[in-house]
């Protein structure tokens, strides 16, 4: 029994050394060097300052931008702050919770009343919570059922900015992995160009 | 569901099962001591850690009985616990600490410890708001390396106990050990991490910066916030085994969510590939190493006869969505536009297809990586990943522990069905005898009552029922999840459960602890008897192991001990929701 103490505080020291520090500053070499913009968050750049990163949504509720999902996230103090980069965190709330119902139900009467106009049945992903709470993007079903409640707060056409929007659809992946979808910051970023 | 979704499950399973035969070719030559091309570059490492440590060079003189493999394995997780506990406890006086993150209190770095160390990886913690990246690298990822490589070496033992005849000894831990590390993990994950980098995971070791935001917004107290904390860290390093040793510790709170641990559809196709890759390919090493392959192939058709039914009910659950939103003016209808379904904790960039595939793969094998909040399954939808850990995982397992697994639950099948003709069953020329099924039984019943008796304790006590936090039936899930989970050394939850206080963290502590080493020991113990054993020709009675009869066989096995030993606990939680919201 005794004898197996010595391989055992080798091995783990060894291997420690190995795969805890060797292989990850391996890989950060590699990542540093071949995809510097990826590893260090996919900031965007707007004169030359980071205004946000294209993986992280930010909080939109102003009826002129493109709102994205709903975001449990907090601040340290356990208070609602949605989009918090530094602490993901979904609602986990199940799906008979009471809390749940009256969240969508909140974020349903929210999109009517910015845009009393639409009776369109609303895409679930914009009533509901995301994983992370930080997701970035919202389904193509979801940003057009916003575009009259954008045009009409700048007093722009909705086929111009309906244009927009399919310009900033992302296809699947190889044609077939994941979901169409929409950078909500990216499209908003364009909007702010148009002129 | 859109022909997409069921085109990228079929491709990605298409994608597996091509990986089998190559990938369990290669690891059987590394058990086996033959050449491989890695030794050209790692082997003078190889041979400095056995320098070191005192393991001879001569694979004769090395080799260890039972007994011996056992200790040194339970010497090194041993080890390894104190070692994560303690730099968790000096995290404030060690580097790489860019947010200056205090240390852990003393329960949940117990918890934490216990966890990586046991493949477990269930995190009462939020990785970027409590790790430095010092730990995350030196103390969790190390684990994440060498607990998978301790269960692989497990299973290599099991299986030269089943390959052996007439000998005392089942190969030496150490040098299993680390050629797993080095010449399996290590390369699959240097891959891996630039494949996650180049989708956008991130690898760096700065603080965190903080942005600007394009529209600012106020906080819960009404004062203004114009800028955004963006979380970093090396991660891409972390995910890459995380998955590859079907860990599943998150670098992130939001785990495979967040879209900087996975922020692609091409990055959780590789989240998943990775995590049934090695388990996989690994029946193909058992059947090599057996030396007949058609048993590998026959475990792996079995491990495909059950999950395959439970992907498509979770995938069908949730696209159907959620029923108590339907009168609510939303939604959840698929078309062109969008997935539909039920979309609460979901990511939009996955949809509902590949999140169903991630949760059933994720929970068939003992991975718990997450894509999305399993708390906010449909009540049918969220019984699959439970249902899939309480089976044991072993489809297809975690890394090692999957394929011993499942051997465990052949045993008994081989049993059974020789109770059934009046005959000594016997599995590839081994006798089964009393020895052998009460070690297979232990593996079997022992997780099972640990899960059971520790949710009874903690519904019925007010620390227990203080966690919870979705009411009704689903609130019983939580707790029944958290102790699947942690006995099955899973690591993902239903994550409402509030489980960073003392009783849960020692507690899920303990299951985790019972859950490994009251599987390993025995199923080393099995392996042992089985090596001294001598090989029985087979005759006319003896029943063929490699036929689709013994799938059917196996299947029936498995589904019948997972069936009748858990679906009363079930029909208190996910079975009872999904009634009374039909009702």
């Amino acid at each position: 029994m005794l004898s197996q103490i010595r391989p055992a505080l080798v091995t783990l020291a060894a291997l420690t050394l190995v795969t805890g520090l060797a292989y990850p500053l391996l890989v950060t070499g590699i990542a540093q060097a071949a995809f510097p913009h990826q590893a260090n968050g996919s900031l965007v750049l707007k004169d030359g300052k980071p205004i946000g990163s294209t993986l992280i949504g930010q909080s939109f509720d102003d009826p002129k931008y493109f709102w994205g999902r709903l975001s449990a996230t907090t601040d340290s103090n356990g208070k609602a702050l949605p989009y918090n980069g530094g602490s993901s965190v979904a609602s986990n709330l199940g799906p008979n919770n009471p809390a749940l119902i009256d969240e969508v139900k909140g974020r349903v009467d929210a999109l009517l009343a910015a845009d009393p106009d639409n009776q369109a049945p609303i895409p679930v992903d914009l009533v509901t919570s995301s994983g992370s709470g930080l997701d970035p993007d919202i389904s193509p079903a979801a940003a057009q059922y916003q575009v009259h409640r954008v045009a009409k707060a700048r007093g722009l056409d909705d086929a111009r900015v309906k244009a927009l929007v399919q310009a900033h659809v992302e296809g699947r992946q190889l044609g077939i992995l994941g979901e169409d979808r929409v950078n909500v910051l990216e499209l908003n970023l364009a909007l702010d160009e148009i002129k | 569901m859109n022909w997409q979704g069921y085109a990228q499950i079929i491709v990605f399973l298409a994608v597996l099962v091509a990986s089998v035969k190559p990938l369990g070719a290669y690891m059987a030559r590394v058990y086996e001591g033959e050449p491989i091309i890695l030794e050209k570059g790692l082997g003078w490492l190889e041979r400095l850690i056995y320098r070191l440590a005192g393991v001879s060079r001569d694979p004769e003189q090395r080799e260890m009985p039972w007994t011996t493999y056992a200790v040194a394995m339970v010497i090194f997780n041993g080890t390894g616990i104190l070692l994560v506990y303690a730099v968790q406890r000096l995290q404030g006086f060690l580097p790489l600490n860019p947010q200056g993150f205090a240390a852990p209190t003393p329960d949940l770095s117990w918890n934490t410890a216990v966890s990586f160390a046991t493949n477990t990886n269930w995190q009462s913690y939020g990785g970027e708001t409590t790790m430095s990246n010092f730990t995350q690298m030196t103390a969790l990822a190390v684990q994440n390396f060498v607990c998978a490589a301790s269960g692989m070496a497990v299973m290599i033992a099991l299986v030269r106990g089943i390959a052996r005849k007439t000998t005392s000894t089942l190969g030496n831990f150490w040098v299993d050990l680390t050629r797993s590390t080095l010449y399996i993990l290590l390369p699959l994950t240097v891959v891996w991490a630039v494949i996650f980098v180049s989708q956008g995971v991130v690898q760096t070791f700065g603080a965190y910066p903080s942005v600007g935001l394009l529209q600012a917004t106020k906080d819960a107290d009404g004062h203004a916030v114009t800028d955004q904390v963006i979380a970093l860290g090396p991660a891409a390093s972390q995910i890459a085994i995380k998955m590859l040793g079907t860990n599943g510790g998150g670098f992130f709170n939001a785990n495979g969510a967040h879209p900087f641990e996975n922020p692609t559809p091409l990055s959780n196709f590789f989240n998943i590939y990775g995590l049934l890759l090695i388990p996989a390919a690994l029946t193909y090493t058992f059947g090599k190493m057996v030396k007949d392959t058609r048993q590998g192939w026959t475990i792996l058709a079995t491990m495909f006869v059950v999950f395959l039914p439970l992907l498509a009910l979770c995938v069908s659950q949730e696209q159907a969505g959620n029923p108590a939103l339907a009168s609510l003016h939303v939604d959840q209808v698929a078309s062109a536009l969008h997935a539909g379904g039920n979309m609460e904790g979901k990511e939009v960039r996955f949809g509902i297809s590949a999140t169903g595939l991630f949760a059933s793969a994720t929970t068939g094998a003992s991975c718990g990586a997450v894509n999305a909040m399993h708390d906010s399954f449909t009540p049918l939808g969220g019984l699959v990943p439970l249902w899939l850990i309480q089976l044991g995982e072993i489809v297809f397992g975690g890394v090692g522990s999957g394929m011993y697994g499942i051997l465990m639950f052949a045993i008994v099948a081989v049993f059974v069905a020789g109770l059934m003709v009046g005959r000594t069953p016997e599995y590839l020329g081994k006798k089964i005898e009393a020895r052998e099924m009460k070690m297979a039984s232990l593996a079997i019943l022992f997780p099972a009552a640990t899960i059971l008796v520790f949710t009874a304790i903690a519904v019925v006590t007010e620390s227990g029922k203080k966690g919870v936090f979705n009411p009704g039936p689903h609130g019983f899930s939580e707790v029944l999840y958290a102790f699947s989970s942690a006995t099955g050394n899973n690591g993902s939850a239903f994550g409402g459960l509030g489980a960073n206080t003392p009783f849960y963290n020692t507690a899920l502590g303990i299951a985790m602890f019972f859950g490994r080493y009251f599987i390993k020991v025995p199923v080393l113990a099995l392996a042992g008897g089985l090596a001294a054993k001598k090989l029985v020709p087979a005759g006319a009675g003896t029943l063929p192991t490699h036929t689709p009869l013994f799938v059917t066989m196996l299947v029936g096995t498995i589904v019948v001990v997972g069936a009748l030993t858990f679906i009363p606990s079930l029909a208190l939680g996910p079975i009872v929701e999904h009634l009374l919201a039909k009702s």
